[in-house]
């Protein structure tokens, strides 16, 4: 019975492969897609703002205020690009959208400086861009120029070690999760569109009419896929290595065998979609449906240790968020699979669902 | 005739669609290795029958055995015994003709061999040779359903199950089509085809008439036909439209078609005129349909030759399909 089981499914993944050799805008999208979806985010993601516009009114226009002014327009965060004469002013220029931030410095600006109980000026961030306002916030803690004669150095009370990242660059801690969302977005949809696309086209009354078995079935579609997503996990990952200078410390192979588990999860997760989609319009809709909470929630975008807990649960039932954590572990911090053992369990857990429920939920019926 | 001797036994088969009938309570006794036919309008039932007897549709009720199995719930193991043949080109346009036969071949886990051997004499059979590495989507109507019979027939199945097989075909290809099945049930195989044509229902051993859900009409089309509880009156005339107006009034006319200069007329049957007319109280003198027709046509003055022809099978069809008797009032 084995044999004959397994003659179908490679006759369905032989028939897979044929059909997606012909058809060339697939096999654009396999190798495409996600070579310029990683040169698009890997570059265009960057959390290091620089060159805010900003606007400055100085009514003290003190040697110590200008100087102020000099060193946070030094820093290269905030550019000043315009003089208003007073603060509403200021604020109207924030409310259009011309500048984002803006720096206001009272006339009493000299007689604050010596009262240590006063905030000395006023920075107005436009709240409205995430990123910016962290960025902003930050010059708020610029020391002041002090005067000649008075020392008096600062020392911070902690000194803050970043491993992994000691450069703190964005490419590193973006681009190793980027791999899994490119991933996450072509397989989805390439499952989900394969069976319906028989279902559109009728091959799929033929096949219910033969002995193929829907577990068979199943596996037969989803075999030639895994394939193209390790293509694209080498794809994305050369680029990661030779573009963004990412260090991969850990090793390859689990790195490979985690890209496989996490490309069958969401190969699953396309199945289930295709078995409750009747078009493939539907098809690629839930899809999509699918795909942006996996970005937004898996902590690729935001913290996961942000989210409210029902929202944690939530991004629990994510393949792409335990495959996050497993590209930021073995890429980065040189982590085995043995050490991520629970994300690589949640997404073992995850497939196992998604196959049964797929092949219980595809009935070689047609009512 | 025993259970054995029958490909196909189905008693009581209805199927619903939310508050549609779409099959209401059909039975059906087809024997082995004859080509039995379903004929009917669209919408009569006819694939949804066919789907309910090789389980892809479940039924509402009623029974079903087919080569001896019980369906729906021995549908798997009837899969291997059947070959089905969808009424659109359902093998993969985007794979040639010999990667559609070979894949076939392995879902069937034929022998490599013997695989090798039927995919060959499919292609002798079907004339395949001429467009075997050309993409079936690229294949004429004729040529692919070749292609699919030769597909559905790879793995010798006993019932083979055609489902409007002949919708997108030439008629050369037709009667081409048609010397194939009469081949297969020289072998022994059974066959079910539903179709909306009269010549092609005319070839069948056994006919079943859908309309709406109900078999209205079955038995050997020669059978049907002669057995045609109406009269089939023809006149022919130069002025047909003054022979329709003349005829308007006759409460016996059951349906008039016309045929070029010709038109053909269904007649109820004396019986059931007498009784409609003593209802009426009227009472029309009980003469033959083809004087009766003679009569009205003399009385408004237009010449024609009438005379009584033998029953088509398209009669039987439009008499069988025709909606339950008009009150003349």
């Amino acid at each position: 019975m084995l044999p004959a089981s397994l003659r179908r499914i490679g006759a369905i993944a032989v028939k897979e492969l044929r059909q997606m050799s012909r058809d060339r805008l697939t096999l654009g999208m396999v190798i495409g897609i996600p070579l310029m979806q990683m040169l698009i985010f890997g570059f265009g993601i960057n959390n290091d703002v620089r060159h805010v516009h900003a606007g400055v009114v100085d009514l003290a226009n003190t040697q110590a205020s200008r100087t102020l002014i000099a060193d946070i327009g030094a820093s290269q965060v905030i550019d000043f690009v315009v003089r208003p004469t007073g603060i509403e002013a200021l604020r109207k220029l924030v409310v259009s959208g011309q500048i984002q931030a803006g720096l206001y410095i009272p006339p009493d600006f000299e007689r604050r400086r010596l009262d240590a109980t006063r905030p000395v000026a006023q920075v107005i961030v436009d709240g409205t861009h995430p990123g910016v306002d962290i960025a902003v916030r930050a010059i708020a803690t610029a020391p002041l120029p002090v005067r000649s004669g008075q020392l008096q150095r600062q020392q911070p009370a902690f000194e803050v070690l970043t491993e992994f990242n000691p450069e703190r660059r964005t490419a590193v801690q973006v681009v190793p999760a980027l791999i899994g969302v490119i991933l996450n977005m072509t397989m989805v949809i390439f499952t989900a569109i394969a069976l319906v696309r028989e279902r559109e086209r009728g091959n799929l009354e033929l096949l219910i009419m033969t002995p193929v078995r829907s577990s068979e079935l199943m596996v037969g579609k989803l075999l030639p896929y895994v394939a193209v997503g390790l293509i694209q996990t080498t794809i994305v990952l050369l680029t990661a290595i030779l573009v963004f200078d990412v260090p991969v410390v850990g090793s390859l192979l689990e790195l490979y065998l985690g890209a496989g588990l996490f490309i069958a999860a969401t190969l699953g997760l396309g199945l289930v979609i295709s078995t409750l989609a009747t078009t493939q319009f539907q098809a690629m809709q839930l899809g999509f449906f699918t795909m942006l909470p996996s970005i937004l929630l898996s902590g690729f975008a935001f913290p996961y240790e942000g989210m409210p807990r029902a929202v944690q649960y939530l991004a629990q039932g994510l393949p792409l968020t335990h495959f996050v954590e497993i590209l930021r572990g073995v890429i980065l911090r040189g982590a085995t699979l043995a050490n991520l053992w629970q994300p690589v369990a949640k997404l073992s857990v995850f497939l196992l669902v998604a196959m049964a429920l797929a092949a219980a939920r595809f009935r070689k019926r047609l009512d | 005739m025993s259970g054995e001797e029958l490909a196909i036994e189905a008693r009581g088969l209805t199927r619903r669609f939310g508050s549609l009938v779409a099959v209401n309570g059909i039975e059906l006794h087809i024997p082995r290795g004859r080509i039995y036919g379903f004929l009917g309008p669209n919408g009569s039932g006819k694939s949804t029958t066919i789907r309910m007897l090789c389980g892809l549709i479940k039924p509402s009720g009623g029974t079903i055995r087919v080569l001896g199995l019980d369906i729906p719930q021995q549908s798997e193991l009837l899969r291997r015994r059947v070959g089905y043949m969808t009424q659109r080109f359902s093998l993969w346009e985007d794979l040639s003709a010999r990667e559609n036969l070979n894949f076939m071949a392995s879902i069937y886990t034929l022998e490599p061999r013997h695989a090798t051997q039927r995919i060959e004499a499919a292609v002798r059979e079907y004339r395949l040779q001429e467009f075997l590495d050309r993409p079936a989507g690229t294949l004429s109507g004729g040529q692919k359903q070749r292609l699919a019979l030769a597909a559905a027939t790879l793995h010798e199945p006993q019932l083979l199950l055609l489902d409007e097989p002949t919708s997108a075909v030439d008629p050369q290809s037709r009667r081409d089509f048609w010397e194939s099945l009469f081949a297969l049930t020289a072998a022994g195989t059974t066959i079910l085809v539903s179709t909306h044509y009269m010549d092609e229902a005319e070839r069948c051993h056994g006919l079943a008439i859908l309309d709406q859900g109900n078999v209205v009409a079955s038995g050997a089309p020669a059978q049907l036909m002669h057995d045609l509880p109406l009269e089939v009156v023809e006149i022919e005339a130069a002025d047909t439209s003054a022979v329709r107006v003349a005829l308007r009034g006759l409460a016996s006319l059951r349906s008039l078609a016309q045929l070029g200069l010709r038109l053909h007329a269904l007649l109820a049957p004396r019986a059931t005129r007498a009784a409609t007319s003593v209802g009426a109280g009227v009472a029309p003198p009980a003469t033959d349909g083809v004087e009766q027709v003679r009569a009205l046509l003399a009385k408004a003055g237009v010449s024609a030759t009438v005379r009584r022809a033998a029953a088509s099978l398209e009669d039987v069809f439009v008499g069988a399909t025709l909606p339950p008797e008009r009150d003349p009032h």
